[in-house]
């Protein structure tokens, strides 16, 4: 398609002009594009460079008496060893979320697609609809929900859930559920999973029924006909909504500040508090640059894995 | 055998949806406690935490609300009506660029668009703040940054929600009024544009809850400013106030009640076009 439109002739002699109306039209493009592109070009795509030169400030400057472009580099390797961990957290935190997501995102996009019959378009409703409230009050809801003397730490408690969870390490404090790794994770996993499901709904709703029933009638298991037929066939979807809930779960720092403790501090947390109480643009630049480029590599991986390189 | 066989399937058809509404049910679980909450009179205790008397002061008396919560939703409110109006305009102008028209640069286009809804937001939000440092804005902070900001973030999801809504047009219908004479102009407005709305108009309210509901970006850009989230964020430092959830209820309510208008809007019309 941008082979005829795109590509510049050699010499513009060699082929007959455009008839003028299409090349009316192909000039409305640019306007109507124009606009956007010009916003996104200034506020998205030049504040990157803006990013990518704070990360190479001079440490010593400061936002009162400005910064010096001394190219270093450094701040990068200090930046990173100082954070590793944080770093680190994060990626473990947003992975393990993104995972629980695509659990609880499957079964009820499975629901919707194939079971849910004409009770469909109220059940799609039903999963943006949590959405439209704010993200900081749900947030904080689970902060009473698993409050030290609610119900639920005690049904969890009674069940031994606790014991689990502080022997795989995810509670460090007996008996608690607030204010460790299992609240964030717990609050990661509930935030993104819109993300997980519509992607993941959109990419069933175009498996072929018939292809299933197939399996069937060649004596295939539900079980052994979904890990065959059914799941492959949805790999876009779980592509897409890894991505859409694994990129905004590494950054996000809201839960890990309502939810968790000093030790669960993830590395947006870090960016944003050098940022906007500890005024140290370069080190935080440099961090924030390192967070792009660790997801973006992640994503270049999985997408190359996952086999499915046609989506980005 | 076959009514053991047929129990069986009926189990596995429903175990699925069964476990598809108790997931549906566990997202809603924050949402009635924050329902809840707008009815607290936590004011005989200084556990915000938990439930202690049944009150309608906080719904019937914004007077009652904390100091500077109303300020902060008029804020949030004026940043994301200006927000979504310029989002929504230019995001359209761009999706039919993209859907009706061949340019050079157009899969750049598609990727420049893509990368915003792909990037987190701690990075977008510190790379403009980097800019308006570096641009000598970092003194003025504040209602326009924030602006600016949104307007970004909101665009990339407005031009994608029009473009689906344009491509799953069916061409058939604008060649037909072509054929029955109509101008360019006649066949945009009275059969494109009517078809195209529904995608605009949910492009739109998307736009405004992503932009009411943003605190990381915001937060980076707002300088002295505060919007509700970044009151609420503020609040939740020193004991949260019972009537954010007014705030978050009222919010949910409204949007519910749009998407159920909207819903029952399509059925008519499909209904009427059917007949």
């Amino acid at each position: 398609m941008t082979s005829t439109a795109g590509v510049a002739p050699a010499n513009p002699h060699d082929i007959a002009p455009l008839p003028q109306p299409q090349r009316g039209r192909r000039l409305t493009g640019y306007w109507l594009i124009l606009p956007a592109a010009i916003w996104l070009g200034l506020f998205f795509v030049v504040p990157f460079y803006s990013l990518v030169s704070a990360s190479l400030y001079d440490p010593d400057g400061s936002v009162l008496t400005g910064y010096d472009m001394t190219w270093h580099v450094a701040n990068f390797a200090e930046a990173i060893g100082q954070y590793k961990v944080q770093i680190g957290r994060s990626l473990v935190y947003a992975g393990t979320a993104t995972l629980l997501c695509l659990v609880l995102g499957y079964v009820l996009a499975y629901a919707i697609a194939f079971k849910a019959g004409r009770w469909k378009n109220l059940m799609l409703v039903l999963v943006i609809a949590p959405f439209f409230t704010s993200f900081l009050l749900r947030t904080l809801s689970w902060k009473l929900i698993l409050a030290d003397d609610g119900w639920v730490v005690g049904v969890a408690q009674a069940l031994h859930l606790t014991n689990v969870l502080n022997l795989i390490g995810l509670t460090s404090t007996d008996d608690r559920l607030l204010a460790t790794p299992f609240a964030v994770i717990a609050g990661l996993t509930y935030n993104f999973l819109p993300f997980m499901v519509l992607p993941l709904y959109a990419s069933l709703e175009k498996v072929d029924i018939r292809l299933i029933e197939a399996s069937s009638d060649l004596y295939a298991s539900p079980i052994r006909g979904f890990f065959k037929v059914t799941f492959p066939l949805s790999l876009p979807g779980v592509v897409a909504g890894t991505l859409l809930t694994f990129i905004p779960a590494a950054g996000d720092y809201i839960n890990a500040e309502l939810l968790g403790n000093p030790n669960t501090r993830m590395v947006g947390n870090v960016i944003q508090g050098l940022f906007n109480t500890q005024l140290d643009y370069a080190t935080a630049g440099a961090l924030s640059v390192t967070l792009m480029v660790i997801i973006i590599a992640a994503v270049l991986v999985y997408v190359r894995t996952a086999g499915t390189e046609e989506l980005v | 055998m076959n009514g053991l066989r047929r129990a069986k399937r009926w189990m596995g058809d429903h175990l699925v949806l069964g476990l598809g509404l108790l997931v549906l049910v566990y997202t809603f679980v924050p949402i009635a406690v924050v329902v809840l909450m707008s009815f607290n009179d936590s004011s005989r205790s200084r556990n915000v935490y938990k439930f202690q008397e049944f009150t309608t002061e906080h719904w019937f008396h914004p007077g009652s609300w904390a100091p500077g919560m109303a300020d902060s939703v008029w804020l949030s409110i004026r940043i994301a009506l200006f927000a979504t109006a310029v989002a929504t305009l230019l995001g359209t102008l761009a999706a039919f660029a993209l859907v009706r028209h061949r340019f050079a640069g157009r899969s750049s286009a598609n990727l420049i668009i893509f990368l915003p809804m792909a990037s987190p937001e701690i990075v977008m939000g510190s790379s403009l703040l980097a800019l308006f440092v570096s641009a000598g804005f970092g003194g003025q902070l504040g209602f326009w940054t924030i602006l600016i900001a949104h307007i970004m973030f909101c665009l990339s999801f407005v031009i994608v929600t029009v473009k689906a809504r344009l491509s799953g047009l069916d061409a058939n219908l604008e060649q037909a009024a072509m054929d029955l004479y109509a101008t360019e102009a006649q066949t945009f407005w009275r059969v494109t544009f009517p078809l195209v709305l529904p995608g605009i108009v949910g492009a739109a309210l998307l736009s405004f809850s992503l932009s009411f509901d943003d605190f990381i970006i915001t937060n980076l850009n707002a300088g002295q400013s505060v919007t509700f989230p970044m009151f609420v964020w503020g609040a939740n430092q020193r004991g949260v106030p019972m009537e954010v959830n007014v705030i978050g209820t009222a919010m949910f309510l409204i949007s519910i009640a749009i998407v159920l208008v909207a819903e029952t809007t399509r059925r008519r019309q499909a209904k009427a076009l059917a007949r």
